[in-house]
């Protein structure tokens, strides 16, 4: 898998696809840095995270300095070196949530989950963050998973459930309301 | 107020109101095609001007003016639409995106004419993944159908609307973050002048403007300015979309004239306060605005009444409520943390200061908590921002807002916590007494501290398991 970490120049990160992936968005803008922040999503949707070697090759692709993409990744905290579970779940600790009881949930979930803040599960499966308000605050205290499924208002038992829906894997499209919680 | 007829959230309980056959059969892109066929760039301008329509994201900056800002003699021109809602309670954007994509893509559309410019980004924040795959269909099929894409409505002008992703950072709301986060840069607001208008993405001149400020723009052209102006409170007009959440017993958003109360919000939109309680404070429109006390509930919520109670302004005119068990040294902390977290570093005062405040927080939290700690923290925040001029954008005035509101509305309260939660491990030890003092603890009667106690400052040993 080119995910390896000793891949060298001779295997490169990023498969033809990928690149392809990467320039269809060049056109929609005036400078090819302006394209960082979607390669870098193409990237860390492929990978589940974005190795040092795949943003050289970003760099390349862009013509501009391996620096600068990594300066640019490392500002968003959302970009991790090391490959995250197979669904990356954010429970948000922000005003409404945290008023509604979030913070318990958070630990809650991490205590069931063995984890903590930031963590993947040994069997990779779940990777729990706190966010900092998901703008689904309607639903708080609530969730969101990468795949987009909502989680809210959790209690500890919708929580528990939650994390039994979460262990199932990701999924390809879901509804806009919660999945667990108010419909 | 029962006269009032909601615009922007018409359709959102029309089923499928997401797709562009539903739009249209509700009158949709009427607006759009008026504008493009029938009026000139300039005349946009003038009838969102008259409108007196005023941004919508925050700041609540005339609409119109800003678009009037633009140079005259420009040969391309940027529309960033700013849909990185990412303050604390906020959520009307994703309904408007979610709901009604293509009222939103006819705002830009107009936008974009008045300002001529040919391309528009949307800049999404990442959470908001439903939106995104929305907007995206939406944007195929309203190209598909002509009203974006080469020459729209043979009118000879061409439009291109994309999608960009953020990366969970709150600083690229702020619309100069938001360019930088689009160049492909770190969120680092700019210092202004030059403003947007005049250089903005890409050096070029660009208008940045909210998602709901732009689902406005096609009622306003479609019913007129006098239309929109008959709504609201003077300087504030027209609809907005409120959001209530926290203690309340149904959390929703719902559009309503500027200038309602939280009150009015609570009891007539929410279903009143939780489990039968009463409300002890709000926050009025983000947490970055500050703090209302319960006393003032009947504050009309608009861009000009809610400065008077001392709020920063109206930001986003999503109402927190607080039940009278909230306790204001939880909020103070939730508030600081969010800040220092959310911070981008680039200035020193802000970047410090939103750390100080969130450690000072913790420490009072935790039942280390000095009197003295309170004058400190006023100061600091007074300290901090564009008002006092330290900083180049407003996150720091958002950080520094809630903490002076808080201080100076419930000081008493969080005296009383100070003194009645005195952690052990945060006591004094002789030892640190007697060094205070000037005095040598050595040979004097001042006992050196008990060797199996431990001594203050953090507790390393649970550091590797704290969430926080």
């Amino acid at each position: 898998m080119a995910a390896d970490a000793t891949a060298t120049n001779s295997t490169p990160y990023l498969s033809e696809p990928i690149r392809e992936k990467i320039r269809a968005f060049i056109p929609r803008y005036p400078n090819k840095r302006a394209v960082t922040l979607p390669a870098l999503h193409i990237v860390h949707e492929h990978f589940r995270c974005v190795p040092f070697g795949a943003m050289k090759e970003i760099a390349e692709i862009l013509e501009i300095a391996p620096a600068e993409v990594h300066d640019t990744m490392s500002f968003y905290g959302f970009f991790p070196q090391a490959p995250i579970g197979d669904v990356r779940v954010w429970i948000c600790r922000s005003i409404s949530c945290m008023l509604t009881g979030g913070e318990e949930m958070l630990a809650h979930a991490c205590k069931k989950l063995g984890v903590t803040s930031g963590q993947t599960t040994p069997d990779g499966k779940i990777t729990l963050e706190f966010a900092e308000c998901l703008g689904i605050c309607d639903f708080a205290p609530a969730a969101l998973s990468d795949d987009g499924r909502i989680f809210g208002p959790l209690t500890p038992a919708t929580t528990d459930d939650m994390i039994e829906v979460l262990k199932q894997g990701p999924v390809a499209d879901s509804p806009i309301t919660p999945v667990i919680g108010r419909q | 107020m029962a006269a009032f007829e909601p615009v922007l959230s018409r359709n959102w309980n029309v089923p499928d109101s997401h797709t562009l056959p539903v739009y249209e059969s509700r009158g949709g892109y009427k607006a759009s095609r008026k504008a493009l066929t029938e009026m000139d760039p300039d005349k946009v301008v003038q009838v969102v001007k008259d409108s007196e329509l005023r941004g919508r994201g925050g700041a609540g900056f005339p609409t119109g003016l800003k678009w009037s800002f633009l140079p005259k003699d420009r040969t391309q021109t940027f529309m960033c639409v700013n849909g990185d809602e990412s303050e604390p309670a906020t959520f009307n954007n994703r309904l408007l995106i979610e709901r009604d994509p293509h009222q939103f893509i006819e705002g830009i559309l107009i936008a974009c004419f008045a300002t001529k410019a040919a391309t528009a980004y949307v800049y999404l924040r990442f959470e908001y993944i439903h939106a995104f795959r929305i907007m995206e269909r939406a944007i195929a099929d309203a190209r598909e159908k002509g009203h974006l894409g080469k020459d729209i409505y043979g009118s000879g002008f061409d439009l291109e609307v994309y999608c960009h992703r953020g990366a969970g950072a709150y600083i690229c709301g702020e619309e100069t973050g938001l360019i930088e986060s689009l160049e492909g840069k770190r969120g680092w607001p700019r210092i202004k002048p030059p403003f947007p208008a005049i250089e903005g993405a890409f050096r070029k001149p660009t208008v940045v403007n909210n998602v709901e400020t732009l689902a406005c723009v096609p009622h306003i052209i479609e019913r007129g300015a006098d239309w929109f102006k008959s709504i609201g409170t003077p300087k504030s007009y027209g609809p907005k979309l409120y959001c209530i959440s926290g203690h309340v017993n149904k959390q929703v958003c719902v559009e309503l004239p500027l200038g309602v109360t939280t009150n009015q919000l609570i009891e007539e939109h929410a279903g009143g306060v939780w489990k039968g309680r009463k409300a002890k404070a709000a926050v009025p429109g983000g947490i970055s605005m500050g703090l209302l006390s319960a006393a003032e509930f009947d504050v009309p919520l608009d861009f000009e009444e809610i400065r008077k109670p001392g709020c920063l302004g109206l930001g986003t005119a999503a109402v927190t409520v607080m039940d009278e068990t909230t306790s204001m040294v939880d909020y103070l902390y939730n508030s600081c943390r969010f800040f220092a977290h959310e911070s981008c570093g680039q200035c020193t005062p802000c970047r410090e200061g939103t750390g100080w405040l969130y450690k000072m927080m913790k420490r009072i939290k935790a039942g280390g908590g000095r009197l003295e700690d309170l004058d400190i923290m006023d100061n600091l925040a007074k300290n901090m921002g564009i008002m006092p001029g330290t900083t180049i954008c407003g996150l720091a005035d958002g950080a520094a807002w809630p903490v002076r509101n808080a201080l100076a509305k419930f000081r008493g309260e969080i005296e009383d916590y100070i003194k009645t939660h005195q952690a052990p491990r945060y006591q004094v030890t002789p030892l640190q007494q007697a060094i205070a003092h000037g005095q040598s603890p050595v040979g004097s009667d001042t006992p050196m501290p008990d060797p199996t106690r431990r001594l203050p400052g953090p507790d390393l040993s649970t550091r590797a398991t704290a969430h926080a």
